[in-house]
């Protein structure tokens, strides 16, 4: 008992700003040097055809993207790189909210959040789970998961849509009070082509339900996660 | 060996001597392409050998399907043919329950995926009786939970039948996140795989990849370089580090004993930033390719990753004790969901679960993959069978990791290599190779078959979870239903690997 005390009453405050950039390695956003030869490696390469070349330059497709570095790998002309920045949410259906401006802003909200794996490699659901270590400590932006779909003001949604849950998960989006909203959390939900069309996946979350926010990455750091989380708190203020 | 179908049965019989060679895989093959029929394949463990011995049963084409089933002399077959039924439409006479397994109502029946006349992409619906388990009675009453959860975990559906708070027994459907990974590989180069195979599963991730390098680098006559086994090791037993050290925390959720949980995540979350240190990525993600790995650790990293696990391992240790102290704690966890040595064998579990019922199996000490040989651990085992076991088992398992992780950091000091990976050249086709790896949760063994053009033909993915799921549901019985979350969370086993 007194070591449990003492673990509990010595340690530091272990929770720390949200960074949305991490290690050097890290394999965030891509950037192109403007170099580009526009061979059209970089798309060739893509296992999710997340690239398009427009103009001479690659556009990127953030909601596919799996961030494996194939491109960059494939870049004959060397200028596409990844930086170690987080790719932030896009929010689809609310007026283009700057999304970086949600952090900053006042705390005055809430957010109720109910999880629903639609067929996700768990890594997703790992690190929606760290969002609430001490670390990241989710609760102090106002927002909490709950334990049941009537409880919750956003569903989000992680992994590409499989036939075998595709109705629960339009039970759970029903079981919703209104308003409401979902979040396509990943690479899956939001993209939809991680493992290509196959006879046992629908596609993506928006094909099932409708989605007001996606969350790129594979999987999207836990400050990625707090990022879009508060994004959407604030839109759910504006639809109350 | 190659056998008749109706020979199959009594064939395993003689592979498996008894019990000596455990049940290691079961599944199926379309070979009509290549003017054959289709066939079944069982692999058993051969500890002596350091093999997986290869049991094959050939049905020439349009012959029937039937053949008597395994699962009635081993009972670890039980899933492997159910699943072989969904998947092919293979008939194993006398199996006690072929109920689906795979495939859920939405589909028809008849329809399997894995024949080679069906389109990757068919999108055929109908629908099929999925019947739950169930035990009636006066006085009895079912449970049912899931497949959505309350907290943030994957999808199963249990069916629980209840005498007042004891568990009867329990039905576990699962597969929800059955995506069709294996169909979805055929035809791909191995490269082309990769991505798709890193993303089995989250917390697996790094075993995957390095089962399906090692099959696919066994049908190759290069060699991987020395420092890329290096740092694939060192990736291995990281990957076993954050997940047993969050594990500890997390099987404290299950009796909510909040200090344990938060100071368990708060380790996970160092340990996993140390990986996105190493890899770029949280799940050591884009590190190992066929030929060796991608990136080099260099001195920098290895002095961070020494500096962060003393620091783990000291809270750790605090951890550790702050538990024993609690006598509430250990009421709990104490001959809670036992599973006998000799389920565990019939079963042939692996991983922490087997250890802690008693088995000894760990497939970095019975096949000695990689560099496992010249590297100093202990084999942990538990006699209990209990929570409190597979707890101790973990313990003991991230003491022996951090031992192995030092002595891998000196060995990449010492190393001056400076090639990271091998080019594979032409592999060889039509041949088929398998690779194993010790994931977290037990051996990991991925099947691989190359067709005449180089690409992938079959792949079977056989995770460490697959054999441990049934194990769960015997591990439950008799046991107060509250005590279910804990019972599953010492099992930690993955939903996204079995169902693929």
């Amino acid at each position: 008992m007194l070591k449990m005390l003492e673990a509990i009453f010595s340690g530091k405050i272990a929770t720390e700003n949200i960074d949305v950039s991490g290690h050097k390695r890290m394999r965030g956003t891509l950037q192109c040097n403007g170099k580009c030869s526009a061979c059209g490696e970089c798309a060739a390469a893509c296992p999710v055809q997340g690239i398009k070349l427009v103009g001479d330059m690659p556009q990127i497709d953030y909601k596919k993207c799996l961030f494996c570095g194939k491109c960059v790998e494939a870049c004959a002309a060397k200028a596409l790189s990844h930086s170690n920045k987080e790719c932030l949410a896009e929010i689809l259906t609310a007026s283009q909210a700057e999304v970086s401006e949600a952090v900053t802003a006042s705390l005055g909200r809430s957010l109720h959040v109910r999880h629903l794996d639609a067929g996700s490699c768990n890594a997703c659901d790992f690190e929606m789970g760290a969002t609430s270590n001490p670390i990241y400590d989710l609760h102090r932006y106002g927002i909490a998961f709950v334990a049941s779909p009537r409880h919750a003001d956003m569903l989000m949604v992680t992994g590409v849509v499989t036939r075998n849950l595709e109705q629960a998960l339009r039970m759970t989006y029903e079981a919703m009070p209104e308003p409401r909203l979902v979040m396509a959390c990943g690479a899956c939900a939001a993209g939809g082509v991680t493992y290509g069309s196959t006879y046992a996946i629908v596609g993506k979350a928006a094909d099932v339900v409708p989605v007001d926010i996606a969350v790129p990455g594979c999987p999207p750091r836990p400050s990625a996660m707090i990022v879009a989380l508060c994004a959407a708190a604030d839109m759910l203020k504006e639809r109350m | 060996m190659l056998v008749k179908p109706e020979n199959l049965r009594g064939a395993a019989n003689i592979c498996s001597d008894g019990g000596k060679r455990p049940l290691a895989a079961m599944f199926g093959a379309d070979e009509t392409l290549r003017g054959g029929g289709l066939a079944i394949y069982c692999l058993f463990y051969n500890a002596e050998k350091r093999d997986l011995d290869v049991l094959k049963a050939e049905f020439p084409a349009d012959s029937s399907l039937n053949y008597p089933c395994l699962t009635t002399l081993l009972p670890a077959a039980a899933w492997y043919e159910r699943e072989l039924h969904d998947m092919f439409g293979f008939i194993p006479e006398g199996h006690p329950d072929l109920r689906p397994l795979v495939l859920h109502e939405s589909f028809p029946e008849g329809f399997h995926p894995l024949r080679k006349q069906i389109p990757v992409n068919c999108k055929c619906h109908g629908h099929r009786e999925y019947e739950m388990m169930t035990s009636g009675g006066e006085g009895l009453f079912e449970v049912p939970v899931g497949p959505i959860h309350a907290g943030i975990i994957e999808p199963g559906h249990f069916r629980f039948s209840q005498a007042g708070e004891a568990m009867l027994q329990l039905d576990a459907k699962l597969f929800f996140t059955h995506r069709g990974i294996e169909k979805a590989l055929e035809g791909k180069t191995v490269t082309e795989a990769l991505p798709i195979i890193e993303r089995i599963c989250g917390a697996c991730s790094v075993a995957n990849t390095l089962s399906f390098c090692q099959a696919v680098e066994k049908l190759s006559a290069s060699k991987v370089p020395y420092r890329a086994w290096l740092i694939r090791t060192l990736a291995l037993e990281m990957e076993r580090l954050y997940n047993h050290v969050g594990d500890t925390g997390n099987i404290c959720a299950g009796v909510g004993f909040s200090p344990i949980i938060s100071m368990g995540a708060r380790l996970k979350e160092y340990l996993q930033q140390l990986n996105e240190l190493v890899a770029g990525n949280r799940f050591l993600r884009g590190l190992i390719i066929p030929g060796g790995v991608s990136m080099d650790v260099e001195e920098k990293q290895l002095e961070e990753i020494s500096d962060v696990l003393k620091e783990v391992e000291k809270v750790y240790a605090d951890m550790v004790h702050i538990m024993w102290e609690q006598a509430n704690f250990i009421n709990r966890i104490r001959t809670t969901g036992i599973v006998r040595e000799n389920t565990a064998f019939d079963l042939a579990m692996v991983g922490v679960g087997a250890r802690a019922s008693g088995v000894a199996r760990d497939s970095r000490k019975d096949m000695g993959f990689g560099i496992y040989d010249e590297l100093d651990f202990e084999l942990v085992t538990e006699p209990g069978g209990d929570v409190e076991a597979r707890i101790k088992v973990r313990i003991g398992e991230v003491r022996e990791s951090l031992k192995l992780v030092r002595q891998l950091i000196s060995k990449l000091r010492r190393n001056a290599e400076t090639e990271l990976s091998v080019d594979l050249g032409e592999l060889r086709t039509l041949e088929g190779s398998w690779g194993i790896s010790e994931s977290p949760r037990g051996d990991n063994i991925h099947w691989l078959m190359l067709d005449e053009a180089g690409r992938i033909d079959r792949s079977f993915i056989r995770s460490a979870s697959y054999p441990n799921w049934p194990a769960l549901t015997v591990a439950v019985q008799g046991d107060i239903i509250p005590d279910f979350p804990l019972i599953n969370k010492s099992f930690e086993l993955c939903y996204a690997c079995i169902d693929r």
